[in-house]
């Protein structure tokens, strides 16, 4: 329940401004210009989840279901591309390729930097589910590709959803890149107002307009699933689909697409930075801050993330054994957070913080604080996720054998849930270290963490000086990457150990539990 | 199900709960490695130590850590120092109200400084002390100072326009030559002053006229000084409107050698050469008024001063000071300046950006 409330915090600093404002609100709303804003902005967000969602399927697909030459491989670099910070993704095409700019920019780089969202758990979907229903499809005469379209995709479709989900709000909430991109998005105007006019107003109603806006996504990512989440208790046999084998043509063509989606994505942003790194490297790197910044963000994010799975955690259960209007609420709330600029959320914390937590205030206890209720739902998502996969009937079964309900909690619910609990920390930490505007705000006094000294060296245009941090970043970030690649993978590779004991994985993923068991 | 996977979800919460108390418990506990800030005097780590004076620098670790811990040193005062963007950061302190730890904020732009003052957040300075500056670099009310001043300059790529070399005013950037060709930051607080300093010169009409051409023209829009003077470097744009000492900055990062770009100082009179300045102003119900008067005073002074010529390439606002090597002496383009108590009629300037299309 704190959890909740916390997350609903930047919410109700909003409507308290907002209220402030009084009849300045209708002006606002109605300014010529701000319709607009919505209306690019939205295109902005469905072209970049659309791409998303057909390469993070179609990659999956070539990687999970076909005979690409090193697929292994290739599986695991098409996810490090989450690693790359997206401001660090777009100050690279920026610096190289003038018309790397606006619109199409943004789509590029965003795109680049965000597919790996619906990549990760479709891959795990994909390893997971049973390949009967394509079997009976194709047996009924069903080519290969329909039988893909119409009952692969299906199945994996609450996967690729949820990480859609991700990615909308991502793109919607994204400052760092489509700033330097000059893309005029909801989150580059409501940073406008606050840099050109000191005026919070405008921010506060542009802000909560953004809400209504990722309540509404939220809804109708909820609404394409219905239907499409499934729990069997018990089901067919453990085995892998039989690979579709790519003849030479084919198979170049699809090696092609991966190397050039990884080229994109991957290599040139690594090769930017390093090509920057090495004409600063006569200047001198100034190592003991490259350290001590890396040691911050690494605490700083194991903390937060701890922090952030600590309320996850209950409502993530919450969320999915007790669905109602009330549970519903909390966790669109959650969501409602998540699509805020960091800004606003870390003037809302100013706000609250120095009312009622003044001892915390600048203090690392209230950064964690922030990252809780910025990073809340990718923590609740994945719980409730792998906790919706199991059956209830499980729980009921322990509890008619005698366990009481906390101890049915304690010994079934929380270790089904493990795998998404890993999940969600793992992308939680990733997110925390890449994270800024928060930081700079609430951050203890004079501690560094590795976006914030790429802040500063790019303020003064060093960005050679810059360079070793943003490495250091895409090279911590490598770890939950591969972390949360693991987590949600850990139900397809245990397909292949035969591990009976294994629990489910993955965010969203149609369930496979005929390899569970009750403890 | 085993134990071994059993744990770790059970773990994860009771590590969390552990870890905030122990936080939350002792506050010291979170001083996860200091910056480079931490020279003399300069306290790290937790919020600061009582009797540390506060200071929120909207200005850049970079440019002024360093004149800082001179300030520690020359004074005496401990100084605890946060950096981030000057906007945010009187966002930051308009929302912290009275409750604010911060005793001084050292400001990026003087249109931060006005907010703040305008929202009843500054404390007067001594009018001795504001005094010192040349006239009309400080707030008419003293309730802030400038502490160093920049030129605004036409950044020009030599292949691509030479002729920029001469150029004198502001006006012959809308030349149709140019069109698509002039790189600008909208958001940028110096071309606001710059816009209300084209108000100031110009009138109402006229400047309205001059930014409407200035858009049909289709000027390009950055997002910062920084980024406008990358486009003329690469040629992107052959102009550009920005700061001078951003030049400085680049040719100081690259070697001077290795940028293109050059930049022209246009005449007197001309709102194109404004003058701005970054400055500070003490917070209030401070309770280190004692300190926080010495730190302006200090940075008023000669060492200071000296400071913003040798290591930011600024002005100097002290009479008396040198200038930096190869700029043009302040006074010449002095004559030239806007009064820049004029320049707090923001919300008009924006007003009328808006109303032009150039946001």
């Amino acid at each position: 329940m704190a959890g909740a409330l916390l997350a609903l915090l930047p919410l109700g600093y909003l409507v308290l401004r907002t209220v402030e404002a009084g009849d300045r609100v209708g002006a606002i709303l109605t300014r010529p210009g701000t319709l607009e804003l919505v209306g690019r902005s939205l295109a902005l967000v469905g072209t970049v989840t659309t791409l998303c969602l057909v390469l993070g399927v179609g990659l999956a697909a070539l990687v999970t279901r076909t005979t690409l030459p090193g697929r292994r491989v290739l599986a695991v670099l098409l996810a490090l591309p989450l690693a790359v910070p997206s401001y660090v993704a777009a100050f690279a095409w920026v610096a190289a390729v003038p018309w790397a700019r606006g619109f199409v920019g943004a789509t590029l780089v965003l795109t680049a930097c965000t597919y790996p969202y619906v990549y990760l758990p479709v891959v795990a979907a994909m390893r997971g589910v049973d390949p009967a229903q394509e079997e009976v499809a194709r047996s009924l005469g069903r080519g290969p590709w329909r039988t893909f379209l119409t009952v692969t995709v299906r199945q994996v479709w609450p996967a690729a959803a949820s990480g859609g989900l991700l990615v909308a709000l991502y793109a919607l909430s994204d400052f760092g890149a489509v700033s330097l991109l000059q893309f005029d998005a909801f989150t580059r105007v409501i940073h406008t107002s606050y840099r050109a006019s000191f005026d919070r107003t405008p921010a506060a109603v542009l802000s909560l307009l953004l809400v209504v806006l990722t309540v509404l996504i939220a809804l109708g990512e909820r609404r394409s699933r219905r239907g499409l989440e499934q729990t069997r208790v018990g089901s067919g046999v453990s085995r892998r689909s039989e690979p579709l084998r790519l003849g030479r043509m084919a198979a170049a063509a699809a090696t092609a697409a991966v190397l050039a989606v990884l080229a994109v994505a991957l290599a040139f942003p690594l090769a930017s930075l390093a090509y920057w790194f090495v004409t600063g490297l006569s200047a001198g790197v100034d190592v003991e801050r490259l350290v001590t910044s890396t040691a911050t963000t690494l605490l700083l994010a194991v903390l937060g993330a701890l922090v952030t799975m600590a309320f996850a955690v209950p409502i993530g259960v919450l969320v999915a054994r007790h669905r109602s209007r009330a549970t519903s609420a909390i966790e669109l709330g959650a969501w409602a957070g998540h699509a805020l600029p960091g800004i606003v959320v870390a003037l809302a914390l100013v706000f609250f913080g120095i009312r009622v937590a003044q001892p915390i205030y600048q203090r690392t206890p209230l950064l964690l604080i922030a990252y809780a209720v910025l990073f809340l739902p990718a923590g609740v998502g994945a719980v409730r996720a792998s906790v919706a996969m199991s059956s209830p009937r499980v729980e009921e079964v322990a509890r008619s054998l005698g366990s009481r309900p906390l101890d049915v909690l304690r010994r079934v619910t929380l270790p089904l849930a493990g795998p998404g609990v890993a999940a969600g920390t793992a992308l939680v930490l990733l997110t925390i270290m890449k994270e800024l505007p928060a930081t700079l705000l609430l951050r203890p006094t004079g501690a560094n963490t590795l976006a914030t000294s790429l802040w500063t060296e790019t303020g003064v245009a060093a960005y050679a000086a810059a360079a070793p941090y943003a490495l250091a970043l895409v090279a911590l970030a490598v770890v939950p990457t591969l972390w949360l690649m693991h987590a949600q993978g850990r139900l397809g590779e245990s397909g292949e150990s035969g591990d009976p004991c294994e629990p489910p994985t993955s965010l969203d993923q149609p369930s496979d539990p005929h390899r569970r068991r009750v403890p | 199900m085993n134990l071994r996977r059993r744990r770790p979800a059970l773990l994860v919460p009771a590590l969390a709960a552990t870890a905030l108390l122990a936080l939350a418990a002792c506050g010291s506990a979170d001083a996860p490695a200091s910056g480079s800030t931490g020279a003399a005097g300069s306290s790290s780590g937790a919020a600061a130590a009582d009797g540390d004076l506060v200071i929120y620098s909207g200005r850049n670790e970079k440019l002024v850590s360093g004149l800082l811990d001179q300030l520690s040193a020359a004074t005496g005062v401990k100084v605890s120092v946060r950096y981030a963007g000057s906007s945010e950061l009187a966002a930051q302190l308009l929302e912290e109200g009275d409750a604010t730890n911060a005793d001084l904020f050292f400001s990026q732009d003087a249109g931060a400084l006005g907010a703040l003052g305008a929202a009843g957040r500054l404390e007067a300075l001594d009018p001795a002390l504001t005094a010192t500056v040349i006239d009309g670099y400080a707030d008419p009310a003293n309730l802030w100072v400038g502490t160093s001043a920049r030129a605004r300059v036409v950044a020009y790529h030599p292949g691509q326009a030479p002729e920029a070399a001469q150029m004198t005013s502001i006006d012959a950037v809308l030349d149709p030559r140019y069109k698509g060709k002039v790189g600008f930051a909208p958001s940028n607080a110096s071309f606001h002053a710059f816009v209300t300093a084209l108000r100031v010169t110009k009138g109402e009409d006229g400047a309205k006229t001059w930014l409407e051409r200035f858009r049909a023209n289709e000027p390009k829009a950055y997002d910062s000084n920084v980024a406008v003077l990358d486009g003329v470097d690469k040629a992107e744009v052959s102009l550009g409107l920005i700061n001078h000492y951003y030049w400085f900055e680049k040719s100081a990062e690259k070697g001077e050698s290795a940028v293109t770009a050059k930049i022209r100082f246009l005449g007197s009179d001309d709102p194109g050469a404004l003058i701005n300045v970054a400055g500070v102003g003490v917070l209030k119900g401070t309770d280190q008024k004692e300190a926080a008067t010495k730190a302006v005073s200090f940075l008023l002074g000669p060492q200071a001063q000296k400071y913003f010529t040798e290591t930011t390439f600024e002005y100097p606002v002290v009479d008396g000071t040198p200038t930096p090597a190869g700029l043009p002496a302040l006074k010449d383009l002095r004559s030239s300046s806007v009064d820049l108590n004029k320049l707090d009629s923001l919300d008009r300037t924006l007003a009328l950006l808006g109303e032009v299309g150039l946001t």
